[in-house]
């Protein structure tokens, strides 16, 4: 869209700007949201101290956060150990630049968009087996190892599930994409491959009952067993951010991104479509996890490599013939 | 070089210290586990952590002066080791009970069986990563606590029984309130099986985990809800009544396989007989005395010693008691139930994984400051 080099990169830093304090904020709303879900779905009423509805809590406690003592353990690999975090929230930031909030509110429309969200997405394991590693720590390893094993497991049939979609749109640019949902979702389409990407997003974000590498009740924390203050924020709103961006994800590839439901907007801009429509498909991975109970190891690695694997295979396989014929 | 890559990974075998701070081992109970990959190759508990010496405790107290010590062993089942006490004390120095108390002490210790029962299904839930029907357990337990509040005036450690009776006498809002809650837990029934029972995920995590054989249960000196779970329909409160246990018609939950889910299904009707016990107690519920008279200040026993055996809320627990005749024990011994459930494990944990192991501990309930006691 910009007509010169020079606009293109204001264009750029406006956009890091715009994405930082988003995400930021995103994530400290995410936060309290969660604990508001939770709380009413366990009959207690959640954070409502700090600030009208408790909106004031999680800046309180990331304030605390920032507060505490950073710990090194003395064992550890401490320049690994710094730099996880940071490693672990700079993939996900990326992700944002691809997102299209709106049909002018694309920082970067590129061609390889999905394919730019998913290869960066990967790249926060790399921060959990950084950090696990550099802990030097048992339960952080095995924590670590999982995550790994986990993350390998469901991005292949996470993948093969947006690859039906993007054959049918025969594109990887999210605006096209979306622009292509405007008479009918894809989730009605592809519903198979809808349900596929939900379930292997929310392995892939960590969250229950998938949330394996930090099963506090096994291992203690898991990879972030040694991380205090900050550091430990750094994780925590990193999981926050990318539960954001599967879900963004989620909105453009199968529930029609800014569009409204079968070609009418109501007159409401297509960024408010498109957030209702993440915070919705957010609140229902809240609900999920708040719900059921952890599923084990071994049980979570079959299901992804004798049920999800094939049957996204499937799913392709059989959109690719449609497509032929058609 | 190459071919070092080339030659089999030699199993490594490493330890894993799980506990005593650990986040799920309920107390401070320590386990080693020696490892492999995730497998447990050997599990050793190590247990001593909350050792308070209950028992030389026992020696140097008069028998009344124990009696705060008798629910602070197992501090979820405080009113039935009260009671158990109580009684061990009563039989031994031959002191008769009003039916008004006897009753009484039924209830109570019913409504301590169902409140512990359900604190293991919350906090067994929650090892398993489930933790919004905790809080739902919780609040239910919370209005027996309240219960329990009301006649004793403690929400964990009662001491409400005494020889010869019970403290105070109950009133009518205490019977409204066990009635009300009772109507109000057989409600919710439906919201645990929904939320836990019928979850497809919570099956899988617990069928044919953690099998303890009848064999392995028989050797280990497994009682209670577990060892019922194996097959076996051995409850002290059927097997050899005691206080008046055998004026009510109950029945005794039993499993078929021995595994967590089983230990689960059995708990959860021990708490529904629950409920039928103590409805036909305030059906029952005489008029009276709750004291019976002449009860001497200090108890003096005659020479002799005394076993008493009794269903806490994890299984046999038994009082022994030997008296010279004066008025403080010469030996007081406890069989806790939680010393043989804990370290059958030490068999059933073997192979298993990791992930399995807190599965497995949680679902056998034990109480680590009883076994140290």
């Amino acid at each position: 869209m910009g007509n010169g080099v020079g606009s293109e990169w204001i264009r750029l830093i406006v956009g890091l700007v715009v994405v930082l304090a988003f995400s930021q904020l995103n994530a400290l709303f995410l936060v309290w949201l969660e604990r508001k879900v939770a709380g009413h779905i366990q009959l207690r009423p959640g954070p409502k101290e700090v600030g009208p509805f408790g909106l004031l809590q999680t800046i309180v406690d990331g304030i605390k956060l920032v507060g505490k003592e950073l710990i090194t353990p003395r064992p550890a690999d401490r320049k690994l150990f710094m730099v996880a975090p940071v490693l672990v929230f700079m993939p996900v930031l990326v992700g944002f630049l691809v997102l299209p909030f709106g049909p002018d509110m694309i920082i970067r429309d590129m061609n390889i968009g999905v394919l730019l969200v998913f290869a960066f997405s990967t790249f926060g394991v790399l921060a959990i087996l950084a950090g696990g590693w550099a802990s030097n720590n048992k339960y952080a390893l095995l924590g670590a190892v999982r995550s790994v094993a986990q993350n390998i497991a469901y991005e292949i049939p996470l993948l093969l599930s947006v690859m039906s979609v993007v054959l049918m749109v025969n594109s990887m640019t999210f605006s096209q994409i979306v622009n292509s949902q405007q008479s009918i979702w894809f989730i009605f389409l592809q519903p198979v491959a809808g349900l596929i990407y939900l379930i292997c997003a929310t392995a892939e974000t960590n969250r229950a009952p998938f949330d394996i590498p930090e099963a506090e009740s096994e291992l203690v924390a898991g990879f972030h067993t040694e991380y205090t203050g900050m550091r430990f924020g750094l994780f925590f709103l990193a999981e926050y951010t990318n539960m954001f961006i599967v879900s963004a994800v989620a909105t453009s590839l199968f529930f029609g991104g800014w569009q409204g439901p079968f070609g009418f907007s109501l007159g409401i801009p297509g960024v408010v479509w498109f957030l209702v429509k993440t915070y919705v498909l957010i609140f229902v991975i809240m609900w999920v996890r708040w719900t059921f109970p952890r599923i084990r190891f071994d049980q979570l690695m079959n299901f992804s490599w004798k049920v999800m694997i094939p049957l996204s295979l499937a799913n392709l396989l059989v959109t690719a013939v449609v497509i032929k014929l058609i | 070089m190459a071919e070092k890559f080339q030659e089999p990974v030699v199993d490594q075998i490493y330890t894993l210290n799980l506990g005593p701070q650990h986040p799920s081992t309920h107390g401070v109970l320590r386990v080693l586990l020696d490892l492999d990959g995730e497998f447990i190759v050997k599990a050793d508990p190590v247990i001593g952590y909350g050792h308070r010496g209950h028992e030389k405790m026992g020696e140097n107290r008069t028998y009344k002066q124990f009696m705060p010590n008798s629910s602070r062993m197992d501090y979820l089942s405080g009113m039935i080791y009260n009671h158990g006490y109580v009684l061990a004390v009563e039989k031994m120095a031959g002191i008769q009970v009003p039916e008004r108390a006897q009753h009484i002490r039924v209830i109570c210790s019913e409504l301590n069986r169902i409140s512990s029962h359900l604190l293991w299904f919350g906090t067994y839930v929650m090892d398993l990563g489930g933790f919004t029907p905790f809080l739902y357990a919780f609040d239910d337990r919370e209005r027996i606590l309240d219960i329990l509040d009301r006649v004793s005036g403690s929400r964990l450690t009662y001491s409400y029984c005494r020889f010869g009776g019970v403290s105070r006498d109950v009133d009518v809002e205490f019977i409204e309130m066990t009635r009300a809650f009772v109507k109000r837990l057989r409600s919710r029934w439906s919201d645990y099986h929904n939320l836990v029972t019928k979850n497809i995920i919570f099956i899988h995590r617990t069928r044919d985990v953690g099998v303890i054989t009848k064999e392995q249960a028989s050797q280990y000196g497994v009682s209670g809800p577990n060892l019922r779970a194996c097959g076996i329909g051995y409850d002290v409160r059927k097997a050899e009544p005691y206080e008046n246990y055998d004026q009510f018609d109950f029945e005794i939950p039993i499993g078929e396989k021995g595994d967590a889910l089983d230990r689960y299904k059995v708990r959860l009707e021990e708490m529904e007989q629950s409920c039928r016990i103590i409805e036909q107690a305030l059906d029952k519920l005489p008029k009276g005395p709750v004291m019976a008279e002449k009860v001497p200040a200090n108890v003096k026993p005659p020479k002799g010693d005394l076993y008493f055996a009794f269903e806490s809320a994890r299984g046999l627990t038994g009082y022994y008691l030997v008296s010279d005749g004066a008025t403080t024990p010469y030996r007081l011994h406890i069989r806790v139930p939680s010393f043989g459930n804990l370290h059958v494990l030490v068999e059933v944990l073997k192979g298993t994984l990791m992930a399995d192991a807190i599965s497995i501990l949680g679902s056998v309930d034990v109480v680590i400051p009883e076994i140290d006691r």
